[in-house]
């Protein structure tokens, strides 16, 4: 049964009281208005959500989309604010909830739970001493959320870190990654395992006779 | 018109109708919980699957799928027995199987439908899903977790309330339909969507384990509640009112109710005047109703006729009001008035109180222009129709007066007459829309007549409908838009002053010594001088009754059989469902049995007396439910001066919804509206 103490959503302590788009934002809302003809400004919605997630991530280094923000967008494009909440609840890339500083969202879908998701999720546990996904750690700086295929199978398991694909994860990779990042220190994303985007792990091998002679 | 076989029955239908539109017409149940034919098309819960021969070897969705010519269709195959055999399944796996204690319980189209199209039992052994119930305020009931998604709550509250509070957020299995930000529904159409929700996630809130619907008496009725004539039905449990209903009119309501006409009714058992009352040493005191009879009588006696007046309330059906108006003929008084509240409103021609274009003939208006009132809060169903005019092609709308949300965008003109005589000048760039209108329309509060210069608004108002071109043989743009049910009525009636009779202000204030109240309670009484005998016809103990020196026990609408006039004009009958309380009587009755007792017998023993009676004062009260449309044949205005308007900014009619009338008043549903919603509209403001 639900628990009916729970605070209702978009009414929880940590919503801030309002929320104001900055330059920056809007400038990018300026791009993604003038795709659109006039009348037809709500298609930005989408746009809108991933410009107020990121103006949160600037400002406090957590990218979540408040509920004020959403308020805001429904403004800023003549919507009703129940239409901007249910997109953004919709698609799980929106973060309706203050994450940590490095959002780990880690892939378990078929073919990287056959090459060891289970592990990484292991590892991301035990480093950052929280029991399961949604949670943040106690310093504030790791979430964990599962995620479902991220479209990288070649190279699973995947663990995408805010924006970042990390590629070829196991435990001991995981814990590496994690390591770097707490001290903010993030290593270049793509494979762990060193490989060159999705080639064969180990370098080429296929074609490895094949000489390019000047003279044949 | 394409033509198409259904089940072997060969239909024509409009170009563009749905497969399931055609098999309506074939009169071919189809079954359904999404499609609403109000609504639009959603096609989300795949009940309606039919089978098409040559379409996509597949169960097709006939409420979404066009109709085309020589299309065969089947509605009883196999693969369309088992696709909806499936769907039901589907739709019973998270739906809770709680009848027993649900309210929707014998009213349900799940159950119904479950028990001729589902099949007989569940293969379904895991856990289902439980949603947490939302607080949608003080009229509507949720248990979410019965909800089957689809989506009619939401399509009615955005499309057709215009006020966009809900919608599904999440996906999948996650899905829930609510508000997501927790907050009571604003529209005063919300109680609309307990009668749309096929299934027990929306009940009403006040009738919540109250009755079973076999329990109930069902009684056709009419709603006074507003002057929009709203049909209704009356439930009834013995000599309680339980819930009130909308039924279907296209003319009028289509199928829609305003809530405060659905949830007053528990005010009909409260504050009731169940037994005669006198005023003895200054103290009301009970009394039987010969000595209340007497003490009128003697009273009577005394008095001239001159010095007798009646005031006719809101809610008064036309009966009793021409009783009370024979009544005061025959002691020789022209002093009667049913416009309390001052409205500058003639009797006679019709076309001057009227709305004249009548509610389905919004339809057809290209321009609209509002004066002084607020569709909204004075008729919130037939603001229902304006916006769904707007919505159909937006309809240029204007407005003067208050600002407010009508849940349609409104030009604001201004607040006063000024912007009145500015459009009348032709100035601004809507006086140009009005005039390029083929069917404009001019919509008049009448509220906005009572005011000191309200025959000049009603004459300047006329004015410009002649000047845009609303008052034609074949086009009545002129529009009265009451809010008082027994206004237009009255009215027709003549229940108004004579030519040497008093006008409502001046009985309030001393010009009379005997005053009759039929249940009239919206005046000011500080200048009522307490030397007036005053008698209080009426059902409620409420500002009229604490004025009065004898109180006589009335019945309120659900409890007599009433003839009443919507705004339109249309004379629509209400039927008794109970019976009124302890003593109480039905009016004309009461004033009948008076007459008697006051040496001035009216000449009716029955309703039907009294009905032809009606008819021979104004023939209008012989089409019951019929209401011509009709042009305008003389466009000679209303006496007032359209040059002496004021400057006063018109004022709301109604401040709160909920709370209008005795009945309202006495309402603890209607007091917790209040209470919700009126801090909310403060904030607005």
């Amino acid at each position: 049964m639900a628990d009916d103490n729970e605070v209702p959503p978009g009414q929880e302590a940590y919503q801030p009281a309002n929320f104001a788009f900055d330059a920056e934002s809007e400038a990018e809302i300026a791009v993604h208005l003038a795709k659109y003809p006039a009348g037809r400004q709500a298609s930005a919605v989408i746009p809108l959500l991933y410009v107020v997630q990121k103006q949160m991530k600037r400002h406090t280094d957590s990218a979540w989309v408040p509920r004020a923000g959403m308020d805001a967008i429904a403004a800023r494009l003549s919507m009703a604010p129940i239409r901007v909440y249910e997109v953004a609840t919709f698609y799980l890339m929106f973060n309706l909830k203050p994450v940590g500083k490095w959002h780990l969202q880690v892939c378990t879908t078929t073919p990287c739970w056959l090459r060891g998701s289970d592990e990484v999720v292991r590892a991301v546990r035990e480093f950052a001493a929280i029991e399961g996904f949604g949670e943040t750690s106690a310093d504030g700086a790791f979430t964990m959320t599962e995620v479902e295929c991220l479209g990288a199978c070649v190279n699973a398991p995947i663990l995408q870190v805010n924006d970042d694909f990390y590629e070829d994860m196991d435990a001991a990779r995981t814990r590496q990654l994690l390591e770097a990042l707490r001290r903010g220190t993030p290593p270049k994303p793509g494979s762990m395992a060193g490989r060159q985007g999705s080639a064969p792990e180990g370098g080429p091998t296929v074609l490895t006779t094949l000489a390019f002679a000047p003279g044949t | 018109m394409p033509k198409l076989t259904i089940d072997g029955i060969e239909v024509e239908v409009p170009a563009g109708s749905t497969v399931l539109q055609a098999a309506e017409a074939a009169g071919i149940e189809i079954p359904r919980f999404c499609y609403h034919e109000r609504l639009s098309i959603a096609g989300n819960c795949r009940m309606c699957l039919v089978e098409i021969e040559k379409a996509p070897p597949k169960p097709i969705a006939s409420c979404a799928w066009p109709v085309a010519e020589g299309m065969v269709v089947h509605t009883d195959s196999p693969m369309v027995r088992k696709g909806r055999r499936g769907v039901m399944e589907f739709l019973l796996i998270n739906h809770p199987l709680d009848c027993p204690i649900c309210d929707q319980g014998g009213e349900c189209d799940l159950q119904d439908q479950a028990l001729g199209y589902g099949a007989g039992g569940s293969r379904y052994e895991e856990n289902k899903r439980a949603v947490k119930d939302k607080n949608l305020g003080p009229l509507v009931k949720t248990v979410m977790t019965r909800c089957i998604h689809c989506t009619r709550c939401i399509r009615f509250i955005t499309e057709v309330a215009g006020v966009p509070d809900l919608g599904a957020t999440a996906r999948g299995e996650s899905m829930e339909v609510g508000t997501y930000v927790e907050k009571a529904l604003g529209s005063e159409l919300s109680g609309n969507i307990i009668d749309l929700c096929p299934v027990g996630a929306l009940t009403s809130k006040p009738y919540a384990f109250v009755a079973r619907s076999w329990e109930l008496t069902k009684t056709d009725s009419v709603d006074v509640l507003d002057a929009v004539g709203t049909n209704i039905r009356v439930d009834a449990r013995g000599p309680e009112v339980l819930r009130i209903l909308p039924r279907l009119n296209d003319d009028v309501n289509e199928e829609w109710l305003g809530d405060k006409s659905r949830f007053a009714m528990d005010g009909l058992k409260r504050r009731r005047l169940d037994r005669p009352w006198l005023r003895r040493d200054g103290k009301l005191v009970p009394a039987t109703w010969g000595e209340a009879f007497d003490a009128i009588a003697e009273r009577l006696a005394a008095a001239r006729g001159d010095r007798i007046g009646a005031i006719a309330g809101d809610l008064c059906d036309a009966e009793s009001m021409l009783a009370l108006s024979d009544l005061m003929g025959a002691l020789g008084s022209e002093n009667l008035d049913c416009r309390q509240r001052g409205e500058r409103l003639p009797a006679g021609r019709r076309d001057f109180y009227l709305f004249n274009t009548t509610i389905a003939g919004i339809e057809e208006a290209d321009a609209l222009l509002i004066v002084g009132a607020n569709p909204r809060r004075e008729a919130p169903v037939l603001n229902a129709r304006i916006r769904k005019r707007w919505l159909a092609s937006g309809l240029p709308i204007a407005l003067i007066g208050p600002e407010a949300d009508l849940t349609y965008p409104a030009l604001h003109l201004g607040e006063g007459p000024a912007a009145l005589a500015a459009l009348r000048d032709g100035a601004g760039e809507f006086a140009a829309v009005l005039r390029a209108a083929k069917k404009p329309m001019i919509l008049l509060g009448a509220d906005a007549t009572a005011r000191p210069d309200g025959a000049a608004v009603l004459a300047a108002v006329w004015q410009l409908a002649g000047a845009v071109g609303a008052l034609t043989p074949d086009w009545h743009g002129f529009n009265l838009l009451h809010h008082a049910a027994s206004m237009v009525g009255g009215l027709d009636l003549g229940f108004v002053p004579g030519p040497r009779g008093k006008d409502a202000a001046a009985m309030l204030s001393g010009g009379v010594d005997v005053l009759w109240l039929l249940g009239a309670d919206e005046f000011d009484p500080v200048r009522l001088p307490k030397e007036t005998f005053v008698i209080y016809q009426g059902h409620h103990g409420d500002c009229g009754a604490a004025l009065a020196d004898v109180v006589l026990p009335g019945a309120a609408y659900t409890e007599k059989h009433g003839t009443y006039v919507n705004t339109e004009g249309r004379v629509q009958r209400g039927q008794l469902a109970v019976y009124p309380p302890g003593e109480a009587r039905e009016d004309w009755k009461i004033v009948r049995a008076l007459s008697e007792r006051a040496g001035h017998t009216l000449p009716y023993d029955d309703l039907d007396a009294l009905r032809q009676r009606l008819e021979q004062v104004n023939p209008v009260f012989g089409r019951i439910d019929h209401l011509p449309r009709f042009g305008c044949s003389d466009q000679t205005g209303p006496a007032g001066d359209p040059a002496a308007l004021g400057q006063a900014a018109f004022l709301p009619a109604i401040d709160n919804y909920y709370q209008t009338d005795p009945i309202s008043r006495a309402s603890p549903t209607m007091a917790q509206c209040t209470a919700t919603f009126a801090p909310i509209a403060a904030a607005a403001e």
